[in-house]
């Protein structure tokens, strides 16, 4: 068995209200900031997966993406390999 | 007619429903989530609060919940289910019931009494409330924007599932497309709405309207009716 860590972004689909993006917009300028606009706030879920391989490992997480950390309704997502150096074997770990 | 409510870690409505199904005249049990049985009940409600502190989506954790297993089994016998507020996004997160909650487009967490206009009197929900009248009761949430793509949306109103809206004065509180506050799914028996007819049970509350929609349902299981 090996390590393989993922990140998965979630973003509201375009089109579909951000409040949240909408709120942090708003309280820009009390930052002195008036160049900032179209802020969209989404989130980055990182976990590690335990399996023998790289194509099992990522199969769960698209899985778990696309049930629990998103709701493909109302949102889009990535998934993408980070920290491939650190991906090392539980055995060598041990 | 027995009614079993949904206990999930950071429920918080769950004992007013139970007290507003007894007003109704149901006999009233917890059901725990993590115990996978309904104790036969004919509804089970999830009631409203803040399952699993509504992390990562309001709702979503709880639909994992092993007792949810046991709720989708019973709808899917024909069996009545009530989600309210959470619950309802609960329903919605499990797909049991159409569309999404998202984050209310005030940007604040709406807490007031709303009026709801009921669109079908014909459905277990609602058949003991009286043609004409429209519904006072609280919303209490800070995610009830009901959100559908549109073509979705026009097939559930064609098909005659949306059953509350928010009417006036009070008016639309979160920003939800066509005012929808609570739809049901295909079969007609399983009804999500974000408003608070436990809320609503008593005089003393400031309305007894939502005793209405417990009544409605008491009187169906009663007398079974079918889908």
């Amino acid at each position: 068995m090996a390590s393989y860590r993922y990140a998965v972004s979630v973003m509201p689909k375009p089109g579909i209200l951000d409040p949240q993006g909408r709120a942090v917009e708003q309280s820009l300028p009390h930052l002195g900031v008036d160049s900032v606009h179209a802020v969209r706030v989404g989130r980055r879920v990182e976990l590690t997966v335990e399996s023998p391989d790289e194509h099992a490992a990522r199969s769960v997480v698209d899985r778990l993406a696309g049930e629990l950390f998103a709701n493909p309704l109302i949102e889009e997502w990535r998934v993408e390999a980070v920290g491939a150096a650190s991906s090392v074997r539980s055995a060598e770990r041990a | 007619m027995r009614v079993g409510v949904v206990v999930f870690p950071g429920s918080n409505c769950d004992r007013d429903a139970l007290h507003a199904s007894r007003l109704a005249g149901a006999d009233a049990v917890s059901l725990w989530h993590e115990t996978p049985d309904l104790r036969g009940a004919d509804l089970v409600i999830l009631p409203g609060g803040f399952a699993y502190g509504d992390y990562l989506r309001a709702g979503v954790l709880a639909r994992f919940s092993p007792i949810m297993a046991k709720v989708r089994e019973h709808a899917a016998r024909g069996g009545l289910v009530l989600g309210i507020c959470n619950g309802f996004q609960v329903l919605a997160e499990a797909g049991l019931v159409p569309g999404a909650l998202l984050r209310n487009a005030s940007l604040r967490f709406e807490h007031r009494w709303v009026r709801l206009s009921v669109e079908r009197r014909d459905t277990p929900f609602t058949r003991a409330v009286p043609a004409g009248m429209s519904l006072r009761m609280p919303v209490a949430h800070g995610e009830g924007c009901y959100y559908l793509p549109e073509d979705d949306l026009a097939r559930l109103e064609a098909s005659g599932r949306v059953l509350f809206r928010y009417a006036e004065p009070e008016g639309n509180p979160n920003g939800s497309l066509h005012d929808i506050a609570g739809v049901m799914d295909s079969g007609g028996r399983v009804c999500g709405l974000m408003p608070h007819p436990e809320r609503a049970s008593e005089a003393l509350l400031g309305s007894d309207d939502g005793l209405l929609l417990l009544r409605s349902l008491v009187e169906s299981g009663a007398v079974g009716m079918p889908a």
